[in-house]
């Protein structure tokens, strides 16, 4: 019932639009109009954006000038954030493609949405909500998936979420889902580090053995953010996924053991609120960038890219 | 490994843990939903509150970012609670959250505390055509040398292709000059509130335009827009102003880039 898709990473180079710019290895940060004059004026330099699909499914005007301008330099990850895939209902088609125009029209070299869901029967809720863990949401989510991967023809990255709670109808861990999802679809990975230590810390498991168990072969992509603290019923902390800081030490020691074992996979620093000036966030790529030149030439243990 | 889902009773439909989970998303006085559950048999209360926080407040933000004037008019608190109200009513029905806001000046025309501002609603008015004006279709506007090639006695049958982002706002009250000085920093001195204004907004590049229209000079522009002819938009504004100032008020549509282009239409 579920095939894997004989899409490749990336389009071929003749087609293209806009320059092929080379992502691998690369550390990168969330594009914010704010920062854009800062990054515009300076001179280029290495690394690369990745932009919030939703924000660009506009008609026209600065957005789509800025994000032009961006791509012509950059290389660019397209990041959806409510496409629903781990709702229950068909995929809007609407959505979708809008979402498959602004791959074609952008080609960005990585293209991710998230396990999640954010949208009941007409209600938008502007959050990545949960999902039960069950055989039923497994053949929803992989079609979802399929249906993405036909509509851009292409292969997208599926992110592992940051939660707070667990359903009690749940059958399967959450790495064995994603395994699931991955083996027949044909997806890759996109792995939040910062999710990973915000869903160990609030369910009570172990981030390094998360990552262990994670299929690392499929990772493509990884996220590092920022997250607060808060406190549980029982008094207990609580990790939110706030995006709205630094990266945390321990979320910077769980990176490393990560690129260790996989080598320099694109890296995303992701700062959505309380959003700082641009030297800030482009120190936090920086960070990250030293940490993949360090494990970059010898250490890769497999080739994890089409090109 | 066998992964049959554990069989529920009742048996439910297959939609619902998001019919489950949402219920109570927007609605505090709500329990906790029953579906979830923390580890360690943890208390789900405040790990639930984490997303009814977050969708509550995204969408706040949302709002404050579409209406900044109307949040400066009203202050921080003021807004954020009308904004909350709002959201319960009338959650975004599109995951574009550039397209939300569109019963936000309705809902402040009704706000029981809003009742002392009735401008307040044509400010917000203002500002959601503002942002459909940001993210409009891109066109190149009409060139002021567009209409000298056009032979005199053919000018009253010549109509307008409007920009995809020229939009008219009419008010009862100073609502143009109110949006602006809100929209800027700089300091400002008292308003006369209640003069009307009708505002036109454009993009011509890409940077927003709203400017105050002279009397008349709506009902000459939206009969344009709505694609009447030069001849039967003037009529239009004659009716509302009889000194309308044609001359003005074309070289003042042009330079605000509100259409595209020109065609003589068929005299019929």
């Amino acid at each position: 019932m579920y095939r894997r898709l004989s899409t490749q990473d990336v389009q071929s180079p003749a087609a293209l639009r806009f320059p092929a710019h080379p992502i691998e290895g690369l550390a990168g940060t969330s594009l914010k109009p704010e920062h854009l004059p800062s990054i515009l004026d300076a001179p280029k330099t290495r690394g690369f954006f990745e932009v919030h699909a939703e924000n660009y499914m506009g008609a026209g005007g600065p957005p789509h000038r800025a994000l032009n301008a961006i791509r012509r330099d950059y290389p660019v990850s397209l990041h959806g954030v409510c496409m629903s895939i781990g709702g229950p209902r068909p995929l809007d088609k609407a959505h979708l493609e809008r979402f498959r125009r602004l791959v074609e029209r952008y080609e960005p070299a990585l293209v991710s949405e998230h396990l999640a869901w954010s949208t009941h029967e007409t209600a938008y809720f502007n959050d990545l909500l949960p999902l039960p863990y069950s055989a039923a949401t497994l053949a929803t989510v992989c079609d979802h998936i399929d249906k993405v991967q036909e509509a851009i023809g292409r292969r997208m990255l599926l992110e592992n979420p940051s939660t707070y709670v667990a359903f009690r109808e749940s059958t399967m861990s959450e790495i064995e889902f994603i395994r699931s999802v991955a083996r027949r679809t044909g997806c890759g990975l996109l792995l939040d580090v910062n999710n990973v230590f915000v869903s160990a810390a609030n369910h009570g498991f172990s981030a390094r053995e998360y990552l262990a168990d994670f299929p690392l072969s499929e990772v493509r992509e990884i996220h590092l953010a920022g997250h607060s603290e808060q406190s549980d019923d029982e008094g207990d902390r609580l990790i939110i996924d706030s995006h709205d800081g630094p990266v945390a030490d321990a979320v910077w020691k769980l990176y490393e053991i990560v690129i260790a074992r996989v080598g320099p996979l694109p890296t995303l620093i992701e700062w959505d609120s309380s959003i700082p000036e641009w030297p800030v966030l482009e120190a936090e790529a920086a960070a990250a960038q030293a940490i993949l030149d360090r494990f970059a030439a010898p250490i890769i243990v497999e080739s994890s890219h089409a090109a | 490994m066998q992964l049959e889902p554990i069989p529920l009773e009742p048996r439910r439909p297959q939609d619902s843990y998001t019919a489950m989970f949402s219920s109570a998303l927007l609605r505090p006085e709500r329990e906790t939903p029953s579906l979830i559950a923390g580890p360690k048999g943890k208390g789900v209360v405040k790990r639930y509150n984490v997303y009814r926080n977050n969708v509550t407040v995204s969408l706040i933000e949302a709002l404050a970012a579409t209406f900044p004037a109307v949040r400066r008019i009203t202050g921080e608190e003021f807004f954020r609670a009308m904004a909350r109200f709002h959201i319960r009513d009338t959650p975004p029905n599109s995951a574009l959250l550039f397209e939300y806001g569109r019963d936000f000046p309705a809902f402040i025309a009704a706000y029981e505390y809003a009742q002392d501002m009735p401008w307040l609603a044509d400010v917000a008015r203002i500002e959601r055509a503002w942002l459909d004006a940001y993210h409009a279709a891109d066109a190149e506007p009409l060139s002021p040398s567009a209409l000298a090639a056009v032979p005199a006695e053919r000018l009253a049958d010549l109509v307008f292709i409007a920009h995809p982002a020229a939009r008219i706002i009419r008010s009862r009250f100073a609502a143009v000059t109110i949006f602006a000085a809100n929209r800027v920093t700089d300091p400002f001195d008292t308003i006369d509130a209640g003069e009307p204004e009708d505002g036109l907004v454009t993009r011509p590049g890409f940077e927003v335009d709203v400017r105050r229209l002279p009397a008349g000079g709506a009902e000459f522009l939206s009969s344009l827009i709505a694609g009447e002819p030069l001849g039967v938009a003037a009529d239009a504004a004659l009716q509302a102003r009889p000194s309308f100032d044609f001359g003005a008020a074309i070289a003042g549509m042009i330079e605000a880039g509100a259409f595209t282009c020109v065609k003589i239409g068929d005299r019929s």
